[in-house]
């Protein structure tokens, strides 16, 4: 706008259009803030608006004061058995139950665990909970060191504890092939039988590893494939003395587990098995022998065609007859393996998916450097495509999570087949019971499916914002 | 990885083959895969065959033909208890697929209508649909299934006390409403009024859902060639008006028409018959209601979380469909001079669609196997009528699992063809 006070030149003719007179200012554009246009732009735009949120809020107001009146003001606290929850008894409407849940709660988190050992599973929970953190915080060190820890040592531990440990291992290698080391004896619940087996065995394998690949790829093969052998056999070996020596704590059949500590137990078993399968599965589907990569589109596609529920019970009917006759699986073993087999095929799927996000200049790349495959896979495509598909391994463990529930009926009693069994208890029936147990396992797993799902996504966002740069 | 082969070294002279030699190797593994494999299958085969014997299981497909002899208690087909264990797995086949079905179609509907919700600018509306969303996509689907079942279907009251739903009880709980709040004049009459009305013909109670039960007489199959005659009617305007329009450019209500068609054809027909489809009511006779139709409460429990779980999933899949159309399209559509429903219709849903459907078929797909937690609440799908009673009484677990397996799986793979050639119409087409 020019100033108009000011002198101005001689208009000439040509000049089309030039104000003389003095305008008004305009009044203020009508606001584009403030509550009554939020309001009309989001809650009365039109007719059918109004009528949507009339709806709306009538539908908060029939749900919403309800459920905290049964849950919090009408609820009672307090009590030894079902006459605190009678709205008889206590002459006014009465809501959740609560000292229902309080009664039952060491069965909802620790089954039928015995109490003195009960200590075992707190460890176990609280040792999970301290290398997990860490190891979601994305701004923590040591994250290689943490991810070892929890999904090596941590595993190792845990069964230890929660069994007892003391395994009674009899035979390896040797032993299976008939060399029988059984007559010498043990001491601390080890059987030295076992270790001498152990021992030569690993001798033995080293040895065939080098000769085979010394004769196929020369000395430096040679060499490599005994190191890869003794080194894998070592590891075994701790982790077979950790789950063999008599540690003292008393065993704890699995039967006895239930409740929380069941969910978790598959849960976590499920996607830490299911990681290295899943890694291995997507590779074969991705390689150019067509044996090894039909056989892989085969065994996931398999998996994932067919409900969880009868994978669970092939694994708890039908692998026993596919086994030898002398062995007994644990029924809590034979879930696992159905939720790994499962779990694996799922996995698989999601670890593709990263793979297929590797651009093939990655590839070319580390050929160039004079990467062999396996090298290749190992520090180029694998530590990228792994971190792409994290939130989606955060999903898989929420399904997980939310299928364990599925064990109760192979007669398993994880959260809900604990809950579902107290509710049959007859000193705790009353008319509101039900309701009370629903709302509390249902808080118990929305929580930890929400709260995952939003790590996911706050993940998710991150991985975008890094992908962009 | 397909795309990289590396080319074969030279091989190295004095030697005829090596470890490098890429061709070679590859051989030599998958020999190896190749034999584990079958010395692995050989072990189960044999395993199989010892643990059995030892067991005293019979083994073979031979037990479908014996008598079955336990009660199953819906099926859409004659069945009884002297009928065989083929039947049986008929029955449970088709109670797997009734709520499949079923469940597909609701938890479309209520995937679409939530999905549309969370995109609405009304902020109430957007809140209670993405609480929707939450809730039923974190609570396991067998908790849902064992909620209704256990904490709302079975506290119903009983079939005395049962719930009707029709003209009667709606007139009378308004009459009764509005004498409580001293409007009696008003209410009065209209309670005498629904009095003398017939009564209702849908209860609810806790024994299930009941509901009048159609009786067809002769000449009812012309309404079902009338009504099959609209579908091909509809089917073959929908073509016409298709092509009239991309020749012409003129739009012809292929839906309306295509809805009245439907509509009238089967009730000129009925006319033509003398209206041949009668109506049984049921009726309230000592401590249960004897005619029509019963929906057995395992059904509708299975088949409300399974919709109302689904439903969530589907929600987020149309939600981020219709995101992924950008806002240029709208846009375009405006400014040619479409107006918003014809925008919505005819710009954003087909490109919505490409997004949509190939999650959408992996929706379905776990509805249907998610079908078989009926198990736990005692609905007879196939995998309760086989997996639970079959397996118990023969058991033949090898056999049978691997049935059921097999089913699923055939399930799985027509889904996936089916989604497969509808995504391949909607599919983008590159040039």
């Amino acid at each position: 706008m020019t100033d108009i006070s000011a002198p101005r030149p001689s208009i000439t003719p040509a000049t089309p259009f030039v104000s003389t007179a003095f305008h008004e200012p305009q009044p203020a554009p009508v606001s584009t803030r403030g509550p009554i246009l939020w309001a009309r732009q989001h809650l009365f735009g039109s007719v059918p608006q109004v009528l949507l949120t009339l709806f709306g809020i009538w539908l908060v107001y029939v749900t919403v004061p309800p459920l905290i009146k049964f849950f919090l003001i009408d609820a009672v606290w307090t009590g030894t058995n079902r006459d605190a929850c009678l709205a008889e008894k206590l002459g006014r409407p009465v809501g959740a139950c609560w000292p229902f849940i309080w009664a039952k709660l060491d069965q909802l988190i620790y089954g039928f665990y015995p109490a003195s050992e009960r200590w075992r599973v707190n460890v176990v929970y609280w040792l999970g909970a301290l290398l997990l953190l860490p190891l979601l915080i994305q701004s923590l060190p040591y994250k290689r060191l943490n991810a070892i820890a929890f999904f090596g040592v941590y595993p190792v531990v845990a069964f230890v504890l929660l069994t007892g440990g003391n395994l009674d291992l009899q035979r390896f290698v040797l032993g299976w092939l008939g060399v029988d080391f059984s007559t010498i004896g043990g001491a601390q619940g080890l059987r030295i039988g076992f270790w001498v087996d152990y021992v030569l065995s690993t001798v033995l394998l080293t040895a065939i590893a080098f000769g085979i690949s010394r004769f196929l790829a020369g000395p430096e093969g040679g060499r490599s494939a005994a190191q890869t052998t003794l080194s894998v056999l070592g590891v075994l070996a701790v982790v077979l003395l950790a789950v063999d020596i008599d540690t003292g704590l008393p065993q704890v059949e699995t039967r006895l587990w239930g409740g929380l500590l069941v969910t978790l137990v598959i849960a976590v078993t499920g996607i830490t098995v299911s990681l290295p399968f899943g890694i291995l599965l997507a590779l074969g589907r991705r390689s150019k022998l067509q044996l090894v990569k039909w056989l892989c589109i085969i065994f996931i596609e398999f998996w994932r065609g067919v409900p969880l529920i009868t994978v669970l019970f092939f694994a708890t009917y039908m692998l026993p007859l596919f086994l030898p006759g002398r062995f007994t699986i644990d029924g809590l073993l034979r879930a696992l393996v159905g939720v790994a087999l499962f779990a694996s095929a799922y996995m698989a799927e999601v670890v593709r998916g990263g793979l297929q996000a590797i651009p093939k200049g990655q590839y070319e790349g580390a050929m160039a450097v004079g990467l062999r495959s396996g090298l290749m896979m190992r520090l180029v495509v694998l530590p990228q495509a792994l971190k792409l598909v994290i939130p989606g391994i955060v999903n898989n463990f929420i399904g997980l999570f939310k299928d364990t529930t599925l064990v109760l009926i192979v007669s398993i009693f994880d959260l809900l087949g604990s809950m579902r069994a107290a509710f049959t208890d007859p000193n705790w029936a009353s008319p509101t019971t039900l309701f009370t147990g629903f709302g509390f396992a249902g808080i118990i797993y929305f929580v930890f499916c929400f709260g995952m799902s939003r790590y996911s996504m706050a993940l998710e966002k991150r991985l975008d914002r890094a992908q962009r740069h | 990885m397909s795309e990289v082969s590396p080319a074969a070294p030279p091989r190295p002279k004095g030697r005829r083959w090596s470890w490098t030699d890429p061709k070679l190797r590859s051989q030599v593994i998958q020999i190896t895969v190749a034999v584990i494999l079958v010395w692995l299958l050989w072990s189960f085969y044999s395993n199989a065959q010892s643990n059995l014997t030892r067991l005293g299981i019979a083994s073979g497909f031979g037990f479908l033909d014996n008598r079955a002899g336990f009660a199953i208690s819906q099926s859409l087909v004659p069945y009884n208890e002297s009928m065989s264990y083929g039947r049986a797995f008929l029955v449970g086949l088709l109670n797997t697929l009734l709520v499949a079905f079923l469940g597909v179609i609701l938890a479309t509907l209520i995937g679409f209508l939530m999905g549309v919700a969370r995109l609405s600018k009304n902020v109430v509306i957007k809140a209670l649909a993405s609480a929707y969303v939450e809730i039923t996509r974190n609570l396991p689907p067998l908790f849902q299934i064992m909620f209704w079942y256990l904490a709302v279907l079975a506290t119903l009251p009983g079939p005395r006390q049962s719930w009707g739903f029709g003209l009667q009880p709606l007139l009378g709980a308004i009459g009764s409403g509005l004498s409580s709040i001293g409007l009696g004049f008003l209410g009065g009459p209209l309670s005498a009024y629904a009095a003398s009305l017939a009564a209702p013909g849908v209860f609810v109670n806790n024994r299930g859902l009941v509901v009048p039960r159609p009786i067809f007489e002769d000449g009812s199959m012309a309404i079902l060639y009338a009504l099959i005659a609209a579908f091909i009617l509809s089917f073959l305007l929908a073509r016409w008006a298709k092509k009239r329009r991309e020749a012409t450019g003129h739009f012809f209500p292929v839906f309306w028409t295509s809805l009245g068609l439907i509509i009238v054809l089967p009730l000129l027909a009925s006319a033509a018959m003398g209206f041949p489809v009668g109506v049984e009511k049921p009726e309230l006779r000592g401590f249960n209601f004897v005619g029509g139709l019963r929906v057995i409460p395992e059904f509708v429990s299975l088949l409300l979380a399974l919709s109302i779980y689904t439903g969530g999933f589907i929600a987020e899949i149309v939600r981020s469909g219709i995101l992924a159309v950008s806002k240029g399209q709208t846009e375009a559509a405006h400014s040619l001079g479409l107006r918003n429903g014809p925008t919505l219709r005819l710009v954003i849903i087909p490109q919505a669609m490409r997004v949509i459907v190939p999650p959408l078929t992996s929706q379905y797909l776990n509805l249907t196997k998610n079908s078989s937690l009926g198990v736990a609440v005692g609905y007879p799908d196939l995998f309760a009528v086989f997996a639970g009673t079959t397996l118990n009484q023969t058991g033949q677990a090898i056999e049978i699992i691997a049935i059921i397996m097999a089913v699923y799986l055939t399930i799985s793979i027509v889904t996936s063809a089916i989604m497969g050639w509808y995504n391949k119409r909607v599919a983008l087409v590159e040039r």
